[in-house]
C-alpha cells in the first residue's frame, strides 16, 4: 500500500509543480486555487504513504537515505501549506514544490522494498535523522527565500515590472522569511549533529572522527553559525544574506550527497 | 412598468454642467421626494458625485418616463434648461439601464477605471433613498445587484489592484520593498505638489515617522504640521538620510542634492536596512549614480511615469473581463425581471394547476376503472372546478394590480406560493404586454441587448432621445 501511495504523491506532486510553475507565468490567480488543492491532495497521500512505511516496519523511525529524503519533502510541504495558510503567498509554491518534488524523486530512486530492520545499536539513530532532516528544512525554506529575494531585487533595480514581481512579496518579507527560517533550522541542526555524535559514540566507540561527511557537516554548522550571528550584529542581511543561505543551502546538498555515497558505498 | 436611467457624466458632459446638476447631500431627501412627486414616477434613485448625475427610476410608460426625469433634472438648477441639458444626456431603459448601472458601480465607466470611490457613493446614494422610501421591490433588487457585482468584479479581476497615478505608483513601489509601512520613516526634501501627494498617500497607507525638510523654514514647520511630522533644517537632510526608509525628493535644485557617496554612507549606517528613494524633481536631484548600489532603489519621474501606463494597460485588459461579468450578470437579474411579468406568470399558474390537475384524475381513473363515460367527465370536470375556484382569485388579483405600485410584489408572492420559479421558455420580455393590451412587466425599451456587443459605451451609444 505505500508503495502505490508514494507513487500517487509523487504524481500528484508533479501536477502541482507544473501548475504552479504555469501560475508563475500567467497573470490569472485562479491556478494558484488549482495548485494548492492538488499539493493538499499530494499531501494526504504523502502522509499515507508515510505511516504505512512505518506500520510495514514495524518501527517509528526513519532507517534508510529514501525514508529520510521522503520525510524532508514532506516537511517542506507541510511548511508551504503553513505559511500559505497564515500569509497567502501562493508564489511560495511556485519554489517549494519543485523543490519536494525533486527531493521525492530523488527518494524513489533511494527506494528499496526490502524493509530494514536495524539491530539495536542504531535505534536511537532516527533522533539523529529526524532532528538534522528538520534543520535541512528550515534551510531549504531559507534557500528559496533568498532565491525569490534576488529576483525580486534584481526586478526592482532593473525595472521589469512583470507578472513575477507583481506576484513576489515585498523584499523585506523575503529577507524575514529567510531569517525566520534559519534562527528555526540552525538549532534543529544543532540538536541533530548532537544526537548524531552520541549515535556515533554509540556505535563506533567516538564521539567524532572527522570522515569527510562529519567535516562536511561541521563547515555546513559553522557557516550557518557565522550567518545567524552576521545578521544579528553586523546587518548582514538582505542580497547579503540571500547570498549566503543560497551557498549554505548548497553545502547542505553536498553533506547529503556525502551520506548517500557513503551509505551506498558500505552496503556494496 | 420600466426601469430607466437618465443621466450625464464625465463623457458627456462638461464640469460646467456637472456642477450645476449635482445635488448636494443636504438636499437629497428634497430632491428625491420631487421626483417621485411626478406621476408615474414609482420609484426612484438619484447619484450625485464630481463625475456624474444620474437619476434611476421605475416609470409606468417609457417615453413619458424619460420626459418627466428630463424634466426634473433640469429643475434641479434655476439656470438650466431643458434644452441646454439635452446634448449631455443619455437615456437607457431595461436591461441597458441595468447594465449601465453594473457598469457604474464596477467603476467601470470611472474616469480613473477602477477606482474604489463610486461603490460607496452608490451604497451612499441607495441608503438615502431606502430611507426616503423612494427605492422599492425593482430598485432594492437592482442596486443591491449592482453593488455584489461590483465585488465580483473586484475579486475576480485586478482591475483596482494598480496604481494610475505618478503619487500613487510610489506607494505601491514601496509595498514591493517593505510589506508593512507602518514603522518606516519618510524624509521628504523640497516640498514639490506631486512629492506632496506622494507622502499623503504613504501616510494613508500607514506611515507614521514622517521628517521634512525645505530651504524655506517656515514652510517646512507649515508642512510638517499638516502632516503631523517633524520638521528638519536643511543643511542636515544628509544625516537623516541614514534614518530615512523612503527618501522623496523634489526640489527646484538644478543640480543633485544626494549623491553617491551619500547614499552609500548611509547604507553603511543602516546596516543594509533597504531604502527607497524617489526621486520627483526635473532637473533630477538624486544622483543617478546611486542605482547600482545594494538595497538602494532609485526610482525617478520617468520610471514612476511607465509604471503607470504599464498599470493602465493592466486595468484596460482586466476592464474586458469585468464587461463580461456585467454582461451575465445584467442577464442574471434580467430572468428575475422577467418572471415578475403578470403574463407569463398566470400562463405558468395555469399550466402548473393543469399539470397538478392532470396527474391526481390520472391517479384516481386508474383506480376507478369502472366508471361509466360519462361518470369519469364528471369526475374530472369536478377537479377542473375545484382548481379554477382555487386558483380564481389570485388570478384576478394578479390582473387587477398588473398596474398598481405593488403590481411586482404580488407578482413574486405568487410566483413564490405555487412555485413557478422557472421562467417560461421561449418568453422574452420584448413582449411585455399583459392580456387586456396593457403594458405590464418590465419592458426593455431600446430592445434586448445585442448577443455580443457589451454592454453599451454611453458615449457610443446616446441611448434615445425624447421627441
Amino acid at each position: 500500500m505505500a508503495s502505490v501511495f508514494f507513487m500517487l504523491t509523487m504524481t500528484l506532486y508533479f501536477a502541482s509543480t507544473v501548475c504552479y510553475l504555469a501560475y508563475l507565468l500567467r497573470r490569472a490567480e485562479t491556478l494558484s486555487n488549482v495548485s494548492l488543492g492538488i499539493t493538499a491532495m499530494g499531501f494526504a497521500t504523502h502522509t499515507v504513504a508515510l505511516v504505512a512505511r512505518m506500520a510495514d516496519a514495524g518501527q517509528t523511525q526513519l532507517p534508510t537515505f529514501h525514508e529520510a529524503l521522503s520525510f524532508f519533502s514532506w516537511m517542506l510541504i507541510l511548511v508551504f501549506l503553513a505559511v500559505e495558510f497564515r500569509r497567502q503567498l501562493h508564489v511560495l509554491g511556485s519554489f517549494i514544490v519543485p523543490l519536494a518534488l525533486v527531493s521525492l524523486v530523488t527518494a524513489a530512486a533511494f527506494r528499496s522494498d526490502e524493509v530494514y530492520s536495524l539491530q539495536p545499536v542504531f535505534k536511537t539513530l532516527w533522533v539523529h535523522v529526524t532532528l538534522s532532516m528538520l534543520g535541512t528544512v528550515g534551510f531549504a525554506v531559507a534557500f528559496v527565500a533568498g532565491v525569490m529575494y534576488l529576483i525580486q531585487d534584481g526586478l526592482l533595480k532593473s525595472k521589469r515590472f512583470n507578472v513575477l514581481y507583481a506576484k513576489l512579496p515585498a523584499l523585506d518579507y523575503l529577507d524575514h522569511l529567510n531569517q525566520q527560517s534559519i534562527v528555526m533550522g540552525f538549532p534543529l541542526l544543532t540538536l541533530g549533529i548532537i544526537s548524531g555524535a552520541f549515535s556515533a559514540e554509540i556505535v563506533r566507540g567516538t564521539y567524532v572522527n572527522w570522515n569527510p561527511e562529519q567535516t562536511w557537516a561541521m563547515v555546513t554548522w559553522g557557516f550557518y553559525f557565522a550567518v545567524l550571528v552576521g545578521r544579528l550584529t553586523i546587518g548582514w542581511r538582505a542580497k547579503r544574506a540571500a547570498y549566503l543561505t543560497i551557498i549554505g543551502f548548497a553545502g547542505v546538498i553536498l553533506t547529503l550527497i556525502g551520506v548517500v555515497l557513503k551509505s551506498h558505498g558500505s552496503v556494496s | 412598468m420600466h426601469i430607466i436611467v437618465v443621466g450625464l457624466s464625465h463623457k458627456t458632459a462638461p464640469v460646467e454642467i456637472r456642477e450645476k446638476l449635482a445635488v448636494p447631500e443636504s438636499r437629497l431627501r428634497e430632491a428625491l421626494s420631487r421626483l417621485c412627486a411626478y406621476p408615474g414616477v414609482r420609484e426612484g434613485l438619484l447619484l450625485s458625485t464630481c463625475n456624474r448625475v444620474e437619476v434611476y427610476a421605475v416609470v409606468e410608460e417609457l417615453e413619458s418616463g424619460y420626459g418627466r426625469v428630463q424634466e426634473f433634472l433640469a429643475d434641479t438648477h434655476l439656470s438650466l434648461s431643458s434644452e441646454q441639458l439635452t446634448p449631455h444626456l443619455y437615456w437607457h431603459a431595461g436591461d441597458r439601464a441595468v447594465g449601465h448601472l453594473f457598469r457604474v458601480a464596477s467603476s467601470l465607466d470611472s474616469m480613473i477605471i477602477g477606482e474604489s470611490q463610486i461603490l460607496g457613493q452608490i451604497k451612499d446614494a441607495f441608503e438615502v433613498a431606502m430611507t426616503h422610501k423612494a427605492s422599492g421591490l425593482l430598485l432594492n433588487k437592482i442596486v443591491k445587484k449592482a453593488i455584489s457585482v461590483a465585488k465580483r468584479v473586484r475579486t475576480e479581476t485586478k482591475i483596482a489592484e494598480t496604481a494610475v497615478s505618478v503619487s500613487y505608483a510610489a506607494v505601491e513601489l514601496a509595498k514591493k520593498i517593505f510589506s508593512n509601512l507602518n514603522e518606516k520613516t519618510v524624509l521628504l526634501i523640497g516640498a514639490g505638489e506631486m512629492a506632496k501627494l506622494a507622502a499623503r498617500h504613504l501616510i494613508a497607507n500607514g506611515v507614521r515617522q514622517v521628517r521634512i525638510t525645505t530651504r524655506n523654514v517656515q514652510h517646512g514647520l507649515e508642512l510638517a504640521q499638516r502632516f503631523n511630522g517633524t520638521a528638519v533644517p536643511f543643511d542636515d537632510y544628509k544625516t537623516e538620510l541614514a534614518d530615512a526608509d523612503i527618501v522623496l525628493v523634489s526640489t527646484g535644485a538644478s543640480h543633485y542634492l544626494v549623491t553617491a557617496d551619500d547614499v552609500q554612507r548611509a547604507m553603511r549606517q543602516r546596516m543594509s536596512r533597504p531604502m527607497f528613494l524617489i526621486d520627483i524633481s526635473v532637473p533630477r536631484n538624486i544622483d543617478p549614480a546611486v542605482r547600482p548600489i545594494d538595497d538602494a532603489f532609485l526610482f525617478d519621474i520617468d520610471d514612476l511615469h511607465m509604471r503607470v501606463e504599464q498599470n493602465r494597460e493592466d486595468r484596460l485588459r482586466e476592464a474586458t473581463k469585468a464587461e463580461q461579468m456585467v454582461i451575465e450578470e445584467v442577464s442574471v437579474l434580467g430572468q428575475w425581471l422577467q418572471s415578475l411579468e403578470v403574463t407569463p406568470t398566470i400562463v405558468a399558474l395555469r399550466t402548473r394547476t393543469e399539470e397538478i390537475k392532470r396527474r391526481e384524475v390520472d391517479k384516481i381513473m386508474a383506480r376507478l376503472g369502472h366508471l361509466a363515460p360519462e361518470d369519469r367527465a364528471a369526475v374530472e370536470s369536478m377537479a377542473s372546478a375545484i382548481i379554477n375556484k382555487m386558483v380564481h382569485g389570485t388570478m384576478v388579483t394578479l390582473k387587477a394590480e398588473a398596474t398598481s405600485a405593488s403590481g411586482a410584489a404580488y407578482v413574486d408572492a405568487a410566483r413564490r406560493f405555487f412555485n413557478l420559479e422557472e421562467t417560461p421558455a421561449g418568453y422574452t420580455s420584448g413582449h411585455a404586454e399583459g392580456p387586456d393590451g396593457q403594458g405590464t412587466g418590465v419592458s426593455n425599451g431600446t430592445g434586448r441587448l445585442p448577443d455580443t456587443s457589451a454592454v453599451p459605451h454611453p458615449i457610443k451609444e446616446q441611448g434615445r432621445r425624447v421627441r
